[in-house]
């Protein structure tokens, strides 16, 4: 008898205690934010990247990274934490990237990361805006005489990276086009470009400023092209985890100060100088002007920070995407301003 | 109620239980809080939870699927594909390491210097090299070594080897059930050929060659149904069509993709030295003094191997092979490094990545592959019963 009841006093303490931990685990969002708490007690911003696609976020040999999406990541540190470099990468897979994210892992993900309504809001995630305007290609061998995805025929085989928004709009395309093929998916974009470099496939395809920057590992680029036709719309942007309004806008804003920035002609070299500008837009840029960074828990200088030690877009643009050989046009990722489609809500 | 029943009780049987039932509903406690943290994890960050999306279209194709799908069939289909693809790459796995395995362990022993040196290191080379490196090796390798579509290799002009694929002939069959029925005939009508010989063994001890008449069963009785029974059987030969001016591609036929060859030759060649070692304990696990006893009764070479040597050293050898066919299974989750379409690049790859659904997704994949081991440890088990000794 007596045991019996030491038993349900056990079990009842033990699930009571359970429970307890249970609802101590989450916190919704509020005023407050958590992860701009956790990241300035931490001393760096936890951020995921690919595992290397020049131009957007790559490695060097000394473990250096660089790149546009990089520079998101630089951005937010600058404005959070005061120093662009304060920031902790983690390299991840298609696969992994969102799971990384909703855990707690990474606190900002900027990995060319195509914005859909699905990603958006069904699995956690909030986007926080567009870093580059990029579209689905094709790359094909220049001596096939396929010069346009029209020459395409039944039997041709694709090779791409699985867990991409890639796979499905391959697969509309072909549809649209009543073309049978065969998909060849791999999970890391090295092997892609092994394979389709031995010969395996016939065509290589993902975004076009991917197909631009992985020619350059080919044995030899200069046999091999990309279509003229873009067979889809890839909005990239960074992501952060849904829940945490404060964080989301800090990404947001900081994305769009440097997109702001290039607009007003405010450069890592001449920020400090226009303190005293007459036009209050470029006050409010760098600090000289109104309150804004308040809003978010943050001093007034955030904006200036982020351009002096990072750049505006247009530099971080030259940079890593036009004088690497990339993409030297800029395209649809110009200014509203230029023919583009790069158009920020005003910062004030 | 008796209090002093219920002591005794206490004393004897439940002392025993108690413990037992606390640790189990610990355990459920467990799972309970796991459950419910993940709940509540994913309701702050307003992920749902359920299975409903396996009934949504897919909407990715596959390379390689063994029943009719595309992307308008469903996840579950999606899942179904990547298991049988699983199964496949594991079943052709398990068959040629075995083979091979049996042959490198036999070989191991052989009298013959070079032959058991040869062995020894193909050992010794394949089960010191990680898995993954032997199937990028085979992979990579296989495909910068392999030929264009246009050059193929020939073999008569009815098969291809190029670096798309091994095209080999379709078997294009009428009555194709009345030939499956003759050979499960003949299945059955060996069966009571075995009984009635082994009766007539131990009645009369007159020996029937039950070996060559069963095979003659298996080929005569099949061979008659196309004579009679009105099967047929034509082939369809890989065509080479041209798509433009350098791309070429085989249609028609049937086409084994380079990644199942790869997959299946990496884990049947690594595998297939642990199962060789096996072998070789297993055989030299049986006394001398058997094989000794066996000949002074006057058994064959043959019959000491077959009626004494194997039957003993199967016993040992089972029990660690079913090991090494439990590894192949779960080893071939390697497939999603060169794109070969299991159930962990089609499944928890990339209909992870399209609906979100990690944990469910990663539960059916984890459940599956328990379930794979579980029936191939099952059927195993059964085996090594049957091989046992009974006891008279």
């Amino acid at each position: 008898m007596i045991k019996s009841i030491k038993t349900w006093i056990l079990v009842g303490f033990a699930s009571l205690l359970l429970v307890a931990c249970g609802q101590g685990g989450g916190g919704a969002g509020s005023k407050k934010s958590k992860t701009l708490d956790n990241t300035k007690k931490a001393g760096f911003v936890k951020c995921g990247v690919s595992q290397g696609l020049p131009g957007f976020s790559n490695a060097d040999e000394a473990g250096n990274w660089t790149g546009i999406d990089v520079d998101v990541c630089r951005a937010v540190a600058a404005a959070v934490l005061g120093d662009a470099d304060k920031v902790k990468y983690t390299p991840l897979s298609a696969k992994e990237r969102f799971t990384a994210l909703t855990s707690g892992e990474i606190d900002v993900l900027a990995r060319n990361t195509t914005w859909t309504l699905s990603r958006d809001a069904d699995i956690g995630l909030t986007f926080v805006g567009v870093n580059f305007y990029d579209g689905q290609g094709f790359m094909v061998r220049k001596a096939s005489g396929i010069n346009s995805v029209n020459d395409f025929r039944d039997g041709i085989s694709a090779c791409t990276n699985t867990g991409t928004t890639t796979e499905l709009n391959m697969r509309d395309f072909f549809n649209s086009k009543n073309i049978k093929y065969e998909p060849i998916a791999f999970e890391k974009a090295d092997e892609v470009v092994q394979a389709y470099d031995a010969g395996r496939c016939d065509t290589y395809t993902t975004d076009k400023s991917g197909l631009a920057a992985q020619r350059t590992k080919l044995s030899n680029p200069d046999e091999h092209k990309v279509l003229p036709e873009t067979i889809s719309k890839e909005p990239l942007g960074p992501v952060v985890r849904q829940g945490d309004s404060v964080w989301e806008d800090i990404v947001r804003w900081s994305l769009n100060t440097m997109i702001e920035a290039e607009e007003y002609g405010v450069n890592s070299s001449n920020a400090s100088s226009l303190k005293d500008s007459d036009n209050p837009a470029i006050k409010r840029l760098v600090g000289a002007e109104g309150e804004l960074g308040a809003a978010f828990g943050l001093d007034n200088d955030w904006s200036l920070r982020i351009i002096e030690q990072v750049g505006n877009y247009g530099e971080s643009y030259k940079k890593h995407i036009a004088d690497t050989g990339i993409l030297p046009n800029r395209g649809p990722n110009e200014l509203w301003t230029k023919g583009g489609i790069l158009y920020v809500p005003p910062a004030r | 109620m008796n209090f002093k029943n219920l002591k005794f009780n206490l004393s004897n049987k439940n002392k025993d239980l108690i413990p037992q039932i606390l640790t189990v509903v610990f355990l459920i406690l467990i799972v309970i809080y796991f459950t419910i943290n993940a709940q509540s994890n994913m309701g702050n960050r307003g992920i749902s939870f359920g299975f409903g999306f396996l009934s949504q279209e897919s909407s990715f194709d596959i390379t390689f699927s063994l029943i009719d799908y595309d992307g308008s069939h469903t996840y579950a289909r999606a899942f179904l594909v990547g298991l049988l693809n699983t199964i496949l790459v594991s079943a052709i796995g398990i068959f040629f390491a075995t083979i091979l395995g049996v042959t490198i362990g036999i070989a191991r022993l052989s009298q013959n210097y070079l032959v058991a040196k040869s062995a020894e290191w193909y050992v010794e080379i394949f089960r010191n090299i990680p898995l993954i490196l032997q199937i990028f090796f085979w992979y990579f390798a296989a495909l910068r070594a392999l030929p264009l579509t246009v050059d193929s290799i020939n073999f008569y002009d009815i098969s291809f080897l190029n670096v798309k694929g091994w095209y080999v002939p379709k078997f294009v069959w009428t009555n194709f059930s009345i030939f499956i029925y003759s050979i499960i005939f003949a299945f059955i009508l060996i069966y009571f050929l075995a009984k009635y010989a082994q009766k007539q063994r131990d009645k009369f001890g007159k020996q029937i060659p039950t070996l060559y008449i069963s095979i003659l069963l298996i080929i005569g009785l099949p061979f008659l149904t196309f004579l009679i029974g009105g099967v047929s059987l034509t082939f369809e030969i890989p065509e080479l069509t041209q798509l433009s001016k350098t791309v070429y591609v085989y249609r028609g036929g049937v086409s084994i993709i380079p990644e199942l060859i790869s997959l299946a030759l990496a884990l049947s060649m690594y595998t297939a030295t642990f199962i060789a070692e096996n072998v070789r304990a297993g055989i030299l696990g049986v006394s001398k003094g058997q094989k000794e006893a066996a000949a002074s009764i006057g058994l064959t070479k043959g019959q000491i191997l077959k009626l004494v040597v194997m039957p003993q050293a199967l016993r040992i050898i089972i029990p660690p092979t079913t090991n090494q066919y439990l590894n192949l299974t779960k080893n071939s989750s390697l497939a999603a490094a060169i794109a070969y379409p299991d159930i962990v690049l089609v499944f928890a790859g990339t209909a992870l990545m399209q609906t979100g659904r990690a944990i469910e997704i990663i539960s059916i994949t984890m459940l599956t592959y328990l379930s794979l081991s579980l029936s191939i440890s099952v059927f195993m088990n059964w085996y090594n019963k049957k091989m046992a000794i009974k006891e008279k």
